[in-house]
């Protein structure tokens, strides 16, 4: 009765020493290269966006010389005008989000909660109002005393930035409130008052710098969603890269799809950049619109 | 009559064997516990019996049918998942009728079947709640219901219960086992816990790192463990350096002090190192406890309730003795510093290996 | 100024208290969500030259002009919401369970983000390019014989339109359903496999049912892009096919119809289609939470 080594049962007769199907044994006893629907589905997807792309591409490349298409979009000045245009709105936008957002999704989380449902209903907005209705309101709203944005040139601009700022508030906040829900804001907080510090050096110094994630990828898709954006720009009159695209594609045959194709390439460097970023984190990736 | 056999079995990943060389043979009707930590291979062993991995070598013979490359919707074996998988979108009785739907019994049938099986387990009228609406246990409840009611060769059970609160574990560890005689089902129950695993199995396999340790009754793995590992992992345990004076005797020292083994050592030549377990429960304080005599310093006496759990340190090999004793209300504990005397039978005495002892926690499992 | 104390450690008692650091927030949103649609709902109701309140820009609406607009945008949108819910789950469900190789995954998911925002002139230019009766595509495919302008099919059409818009639905599909395709335990095609299923009756009985409120909140949400989008008409049809965000448009220029009243009518009825979509979406949504907790 006393226990020698593992118990051995007796063999079945004729048991078999089978030898697994594949190489390295994999988890389930089927293929390991992929269903075929699979790869169907998949290979019709890659079809239908790169044909456009590639379309766009040969036109590019129809001017004579070969880039011609590339270097006569660089040499307009128009071009270039525009595209630092948006980009400058699309920074302060961004600045004016975060400085918006930041203290508004820190004060729901640690001092009124309750009123999250209403701050994140507001956050809902902008997707219920297109652009194109929000540029309408805004126009009617601001084109008259006491308050002609759009008399102005810089009135206007400023109506674009604050119009942005909606557009892109849904997504900034999200990433925000992530961001703030994977560090406990309410310790770092008290440890920092415990010190001394005010609301102010709380939120520059000890807040944003735990957020860089968050901003940067709400950042970057604000940027993106801005640089690209016609419909509101158009509206107001003001000299941004979408409009000058239009104007671009009404006139021009070849220009056009470089300056496109050069926007795209962009777009997707930016969206790798919030990939890349994103990484370490949990920040899901965020999601554009129509427009 | 050998019902489930699994034979030479083996599964690599990689360079790394999760299982090597697993051999079994249960009768039908016998409940069989893997029973080990973490990452020894067990529930990998018991997802090859059920299909879901294929062994890398080996067969697996269920009823004399050879199933080692059967797909798993068709081995007809019954699973209980450690996170229960039960369907959301399902009631408790569409969970429970599931496998039967799938078998395109008639309707009539299903739900007469479904009904037997919420008697079986207490749950008579639940069946159309959803899962998410239920608590732990009872969905624990129902994945067993649902396992069983396709009336399947083999019941799997994979640490059924250790997402439960302590209480509920022992109440439904007994009805598991209740419903397994009553069916009669060849059942294999994966569990890290001993005490599961010893209280309700015919026979524990014992595993470590995907080899099998030791086959056995429950009785037989506790009293007589094969290996250290068996003899750490299962009960709490004291293991203790020997030298061996004369091995044909079982004279053995420890501490400087001389011991007698409980049989004569087969395999370590006078002189050298063996390692001997100790159940604390066959240690006594004083010298009424048996031939063998240590002696040492009182260095904690922990009052657990029922028991009182001394530690006594051994000052020249500098290790620490833990023994049971049933707490006496009329006796004051030993105090700490003091000199005691602690007498053990031969019989308590097992050598289990040569060599020092393994680092193993002395106050294992419980 | 003045810097506080250390505020209570528990949300505040007063309830004006809580509320002073979400102003600047609401200030904002006031003015520049809240203030441009009180113009545009009480303009709506307003007529356009007394000011006076009345129904009869909703009237309006049913005119031939208005009522084709909305009947091309709904078509449109329904349209590529479930052809693009459709096709866009199928593409996900390939590249997360259809055991592709992994950088196929993140490939896709990068790729989406980009294209779902690539809306807008670009695209349109890009599909002209592909389709128009001179584009690269319409010339290779009539190089084999088939000429698709035969039939009166043209890329500027509401057809177009249709085709364009899958552009950014099918990547928007894709990251919306994806994060429910992951949380499709495997256990449960473990069990159901255990219990003697195949992997059709595993779709069709238990993974399907799950994903169901999902899919559905997503196409609505599709339903709803679709429905606002205008750069991407503007581009490609000028105006030739009538959709409601390019009659808007058409409202500010100050175009054709002199009509301020009936452009807020339009607007607002945009806005209950939005709204209605997205109150539609987190039902559903939650519908979904609820189960899968």
């Amino acid at each position: 009765m006393s226990g020698g080594g593992p118990a051995i049962g007796s063999r079945a007769p004729g048991a078999l020493e089978s030898v697994a199907t594949s190489s390295v044994a994999e988890d389930r006893p089927r293929r390991n290269w992929g269903s075929p629907w699979a790869w169907i589905i998949f290979l019709i997807g890659v079809l239908y966006f790169t044909v456009p792309l590639i379309a766009t591409f040969i036109i590019s490349m129809r001017a004579k010389p070969l880039f011609a298409g590339y270097t006569n979009s660089f040499a307009d000045s128009r071009f270039l005008s525009s595209l630092t245009y948006s980009f400058v709105i699309g920074l302060i936008t961004v600045v004016l989000s975060i400085a918006l957002v930041v203290p508004t999704a820190y004060w729901v989380r640690l001092r009124a909660p309750r009123l999250r449902p209403f701050v994140e209903f507001v956050t809902l907005l902008p997707f219920v109002i297109p652009p194109v209705v929000l540029v309408f309101g805004l126009i009617r709203a601001y084109s008259r005393p006491p308050l002609p944005f759009t008399n102005t040139d810089i009135g206007s601009s400023a109506l674009l930035v604050f119009a942005y700022i909606v557009l892109s508030l849904p997504y900034m906040y999200r990433s925000v409130d992530s961001g703030l829900r994977a560090i406990d804001i309410r310790t770092l907080t008290e440890a920092a008052q415990s010190m001394g510090a005010g609301w102010f050096t709380i939120l520059v110094r000890i807040i944003l710098p735990n957020l860089r994630v968050a901003l940067l990828s709400g950042a970057f898709l604000s940027l993106a969603i801005v640089i690209g954006e016609f419909t509101m720009a158009v509206y107001l009159a003001r000299p941004a890269f979408g409009p000058y695209l239009a104007l671009l594609g009404a006139n021009r045959t070849y220009e056009p799809a470089a300056v496109s194709l050069i926007s795209f390439g962009v777009t997707w460097l930016a969206m790798i950049a919030i990939a890349l970023i994103g990484r370490g984190s949990r920040t899901r990736i965020q999601v554009g619109g129509a427009h | 009559m050998t019902f489930l056999e699994l034979t030479g079995v083996q599964k690599r990943f990689g360079d790394v064997n999760a299982v090597e060389d697993f051999n079994l043979a249960a009768q039908r009707g016998e409940f069989v516990s893997f029973l080990g930590p973490s990452g020894c291979g067990k529930t990998t062993t018991l997802r090859m019996i059920a299909g879901f991995e294929l062994p890398t070598r080996g067969a697996i013979v269920i009823d004399d049918v050879d199933v080692t490359h059967r797909p798993p919707n068709q081995r007809n074996v019954g699973m209980v998942f450690q996170s229960y998988a039960l369907f959301p979108n399902m009631t408790v009785a569409g969970n429970i009728g599931f496998g039967l739907k799938v078998r395109k019994r008639p309707k009539a049938q299903i739900d007469k079947r479904v009904k037997e099986l919420l008697a079986l387990i207490h749950l008579e009228d639940r069946g159309n709640r959803f899962p998410y609406q239920l608590s732990g246990g009872q969905q624990q409840r129902v994945a067993l219901a649902r396992a069983l009611a396709f009336e399947p060769q083999v019941l799997l059970l994979d640490e059924p219960l250790s997402a439960l609160d302590a209480k509920i574990r022992i109440v439904l560890r007994k009805e598991i086992r209740t419903i397994q005689r009553q069916l009669g089902i060849t059942t294999v129950y994966v569990t890290h816990d001993q005490e599961e695993a010893l209280s309700l199995s015919d026979r524990v396999v014992v595993m470590s790192e995907g080899r099998v340790e030791q086959i056995g009754a429950p009785a037989d793995i506790y009293n007589f463990p094969a290996t250290p590992f068996v003899a750490s992992f299962v009960g709490t345990l004291n293991l203790l350096a020997a030298k061996v004076i004369d091995s044909g005797e079982g004279r053995i020292s420890v501490d400087g002090q001389e011991i007698r083994s409980a049989k004569p050592i087969t395999d370590a030549h006078d002189g050298s190192t063996v390692t001997i377990a100790l159940r604390p429960e066959s240690i006594e304080l004083g010298e009424g406890g048996g031939v063998n005599r240590l002696r040492g310093v009182v260095e904690d006496a922990s009052f657990l309730g029922s028991i009182v759990r001394i530690r006594v340190h051994l000052p020249e090999s500098q290790t620490t003795l833990s023994l049971d004793t049933f707490n006496d209300p009329n006796l004051d504990p030993p105090a700490i510093d003091e000199t005691v005397t602690l007498s053990f039978p031969r019989e308590a005495c097992l050598v289990i290996g040569s060599g020092p002892a393994p680092v193993v926690d002395v106050v294992a499992g419980a | 100024m003045i810097e506080r104390d250390a505020p209570p450690a528990r949300p505040a008692r007063r309830l004006s208290f809580s509320w002073a650091g979400l102003v600047p927030f609401f200030l904002f949103s006031a003015l520049f969500l809240g203030l441009p649609l009180a113009f545009l709902a009480l303009g709506s109701i307003a007529d356009n030259k007394t000011g006076a309140p009345t129904l009869a820009n909703y009237g309006a609406l049913t005119t031939p002009t208005v009522a084709t607009a909305f009947r091309n945008s709904i078509e449109v949108s329904l349209v590529t919401a479930i052809v693009g819910g459709i096709f866009g789950f199928l593409l996900a469900v390939a590249v997360i369970l259809g055991r592709l190789p992994r950088i196929l995954r993140s490939a896709l998911m990068t790729f989406s983000g980009v294209a779902s925002n690539f809306a807008g002139i670009p695209l349109a230019l890009a599909f002209t390019y592909a389709l128009s009766a001179q584009g690269i595509v319409t010339l290779l495919i009539k190089g084999i014989g088939i000429n698709i302008y035969a039939g009166g099919f043209t890329i500027f059409s509401k057809l177009g339109i249709e085709i364009v818009y899958l552009y950014f639905q099918f990547p928007l599909m894709v990251l919306i359903i994806a994060p429910a395709i992951d949380g499709l335990k495997p256990e449960w095609r473990e069990a159901a496999e255990n219990m003697g299923a195949t992997g059709f009756q595993y779709w069709r009985r238990i993974a399907l049912p799950i994903l169901t409120p999902t899919l559905l909140g997503s196409m609505i949400l599709l339903f709803g892009n679709s429905f606002g989008a205008q750069a991407t008409a503007y581009q490609l049809t000028a105006g030739q096919v009538a959709l409601v965000p390019l009659a808007i448009g058409n409202q500010i220029s100050g175009d054709v119809l002199h009509n301020v009243g009936l452009g807020y009518a339009m607007a607002m009825g945009m806005v209950a289609v939005m709204g209605i979509s997205i109150v539609g979406y987190t039902l559903l949504q939650r519908r979904s939470e609820r189960w899968l907790r």
